[in-house]
C-alpha cells in the first residue's frame, strides 16, 4: 500500500537554527532517504518552501481568486513530504517514526486512494 | 429421516457451539478473507449451513474446522457471484480461492493467535479511543450493537457508525491483522490494556442512570483479561486482571441496600467476595515473581493489601505507602500522590496526610479535584477543626457532580 507521510514543523524553530543545527538535520535527512530507498519503501519525496512562498488558488462561480498564504493559522506547518511503499499501516508507521521532522514536530500517515478510471 | 426430537438435540448443540466458538471462527475467518464484514457474512452463513446439514450429517468431529472452511467457502461463492457484476471482485474471489482445497490453519495454535490479532486490531491506537472499546466488545467479545450501546449510555445509531467507520479505518488506513513485534509489544499491550480497564471502570463507576447494566461490561472486561491472560500472560496483563477482580470482589459492599455510595473504610467487609480476592491475590503473587513491576501489578498489590485486612486499622498502611512510592516513581500522578497522602495519613497520623494533602494543592495541580477537597476535609475533622472541615467539603462538594458522591458528601458535611 501506498502511504503520504506529511512533515509539520514549526517553521520559525527552521529559520531561527543555528547553521550547524540545520546541517545536522539535513544530514539526518540525506540518511533518512538513502535508508527508505535501500529498503524500498520510497516512492518520492520534498521539502517545501516555507508558507510564506503559499498561495492558495479557489474557483468560485467559475471565475480563479488567489490569495496568500496557507489554507489556516496553525501552530506548524506542511513543511515536505515522503511518498512511500509498505506492507501495511504498521510498516509505515515504523518509516514515518524515523522521519526527522517526527522529532521536531508529527508525521500525519494517510493512505492513498485508489481509484479505477470511470 | 431424522426425528423431530433429534433435530431439537442437534440445534441445542449447534447453539453451545455457537456460544463456544464463533468468536474463534470469526477471528481465523477474518485473517483468511482479510475483511471483517466478509467474515461476518461468513461466520452468519456458516452457522447457517450447521443448522441445515448437522440434523442429518451428524456433528462433524471438529465442528471448529468445519466451521472456518464452510464459512470460507460461502464467502468465496459470495464474491464469485458478485464478481459477475463487479469485476475487480473477481482477482478478490481467485485469491482467496487459491490453495481453498488446502485445509485452512484451524490448529488451536493458530486458532489462538487468530484471537489476539482480533485483539490487537480492535485495540490499533491508529483508531479512535471511543471505537476500540465498542469494536472490542462487538468482535472480540460478541456483544451486540445494542448492548454495548446501552452499557456506554450512547444512541445505538451513533455507536453503530463509530463501528463502521473503525472498519472502514482497519481496510482503507490498511491496518494489519498481526501480533505486534517484540519492539512495539509493550507500547501496543499498553492500548490493549487500557481498553480493557476502561471498559471495566465503565462498569464500575458509580455513576448514576443505567446503572444495573452495567455489571454486565465488569463481566466482559474480567472476561477479557482472562482471555489475554491465556494468550499472553506478560506481568502487566496479570496485574490487570488482579486489579479488576480486587475491585469487582468488593461490588456489594460499595453501595448500600438504598443505592448511596459506601467508602472502602465504611464497608461491610464480610460482603466481600473471598474467592474472587483469593484469585486476585495468586495472580499479583505471580506477576510479582516475574521482577518486572508495571502500574496494573503495582495497584493491584495495593488492592491486595487492602483485601487481605480484616479491618481498616488491621491494614498493613507502611506496606501500602511503600507500594505508592514504587508507583509514583514509575508513573507519576497528583491523583497517585494524593491516594499516597491518605495512606500517610492512616500510617503517620491525620497531621502528616494533611501535610502531604497541602503539598499537592498548593501547587495548584489538583484545585478543581473534588476528592481532594473532601480528603482535606475528612483529616480537618479527625483533627478536631471543624470550621476548616466545613469549609472544605463545602468545597468538594461545589466540585462534585456524580449524584452518589454529592450525596455521600452533603452527608459527610450533616455530620458534622
Amino acid at each position: 500500500m501506498k502511504y503520504l507521510c506529511l512533515i509539520y514543523t514549526d517553521e520559525t524553530l527552521r529559520q531561527n537554527m543555528p547553521k550547524t543545527e540545520m546541517e545536522k538535520i539535513v544530514a539526518e535527512y540525506f540518511a533518512f532517504g538513502d535508508g527508505i530507498k535501500k529498503s524500498g519503501h520510497y516512492v518520492g519525496g520534498n521539502a517545501l518552501q516555507p508558507t510564506h512562498t503559499a498561495t492558495t488558488v479557489r474557483v468560485r462561480n467559475g471565475k480563479i481568486s488567489t490569495t496568500d498564504g496557507p489554507f489556516a493559522e496553525t501552530k506548524e506547518q506542511l513543511g515536505g513530504y515522503y511518498l512511500i511503499d509498505a506492507r501495511d499501516l504498521n510498516d509505515a508507521i515504523q518509516v514515518a517514526g524515523r522521519i526527522p521532522g517526527a522529532r521536531l514536530g508529527s508525521v500525519e500517515v494517510r493512505p492513498i486512494m485508489e481509484f479505477e478510471r470511470p | 429421516m431424522v426425528s423431530e426430537e433429534a433435530a431439537e438435540r442437534v440445534r441445542g448443540m449447534v447453539d453451545a457451539v455457537y456460544r463456544a466458538e464463533s468468536r474463534r471462527v470469526l477471528a481465523t475467518l477474518i485473517r483468511l478473507l482479510g475483511d471483517f464484514d466478509l467474515a461476518e457474512e461468513a461466520l452468519h452463513e456458516a452457522f447457517t449451513a450447521a443448522v441445515e446439514r448437522w440434523p442429518a450429517a451428524g456433528i462433524p468431529a471438529n465442528p471448529r474446522a468445519w466451521l472456518v472452511s464452510t464459512g470460507r467457502f460461502k464467502a468465496i461463492d459470495q464474491l464469485r457471484r458478485r464478481a459477475r457484476f463487479d469485476a475487480s471482485l473477481q482477482s478478490l474471489a481467485d485469491r482467496l480461492g487459491d490453495g481453498v482445497t488446502a485445509a485452512p490453519d484451524v490448529d488451536d495454535e493458530g486458532v489462538e493467535d487468530d484471537r489476539l490479532r482480533l485483539i490487537f486490531t480492535c485495540c490499533h491506537p491508529a483508531l479512535p479511543s471511543d471505537a476500540r472499546a465498542a469494536l472490542t466488545l462487538r468482535e472480540v467479545c460478541g456483544l451486540t450493537t445494542e448492548e454495548i450501546a446501552r452499557a456506554f449510555l450512547t444512541a445505538p445509531p451513533t455507536l453503530a457508525q463509530r463501528i463502521v467507520r473503525a472498519k472502514g479505518k482497519i481496510r482503507d488506513a490498511g491496518i494489519p491483522y498481526q501480533v505486534p513485534g517484540r519492539t512495539d509489544l509493550p507500547e501496543r499491550l499498553d492500548t490493549v490494556l487500557q481498553v480493557v480497564y476502561l471498559v471495566f471502570n465503565e462498569g464500575y463507576s458509580a455513576s448514576a442512570g443505567a446503572a444495573v447494566t452495567r455489571p454486565d461490561l465488569s463481566a466482559e472486561a474480567i472476561r477479557l483479561g482472562r482471555l489475554l491472560v491465556e494468550l499472553l500472560p506478560d506481568p502487566e496483563v496479570l496485574g490487570l486482571l488482579a486489579l479488576m477482580l480486587l475491585h469487582d470482589a468488593r461490588r456489594a459492599a460499595r453501595t448500600s441496600s438504598d443505592g448511596e455510595l459506601v467508602l472502602l473504610d465504611d464497608q461491610e467487609r464480610s460482603l466481600w467476595d473471598r474467592g474472587q480476592i483469593a484469585e486476585g491475590v495468586a495472580l499479583v503473587e505471580r506477576a510479582l515473581a516475574a521482577r518486572r513491576v508495571g502500574p496494573y501489578v503495582l495497584q493491584a498489590a495495593i488492592a491486595a493489601v487492602h483485601a487481605e485486612a480484616a479491618t481498616p486499622a488491621a491494614t498493613d498502611w507502611a506496606e501500602i505507602v511503600g507500594l505508592y512510592d514504587v508507583l509514583l516513581r514509575l508513573a507519576p500522578s497528583p491523583v497517585v500522590e494524593l491516594n499516597r497522602a491518605a495512606a500517610v495519613a492512616m500510617r503517620d497520623g491525620p497531621e502528616a496526610g494533611l501535610a502531604a494533602v497541602d503539598a499537592i494543592l498548593a501547587r495548584g495541580e489538583l484545585g478543581e479535584y473534588h476528592l481532594a477537597h473532601s480528603a482535606r476535609g475528612e483529616l480537618l475533622r479527625r483533627l478536631g477543626r471543624r470550621d476548616e472541615s466545613i469549609a472544605a467539603y463545602r468545597r468538594a462538594l461545589a466540585l462534585a457532580s456524580q449524584e452518589p458522591e454529592r450525596r455521600l458528601l452533603e452527608k459527610r458535611l450533616h455530620g458534622l
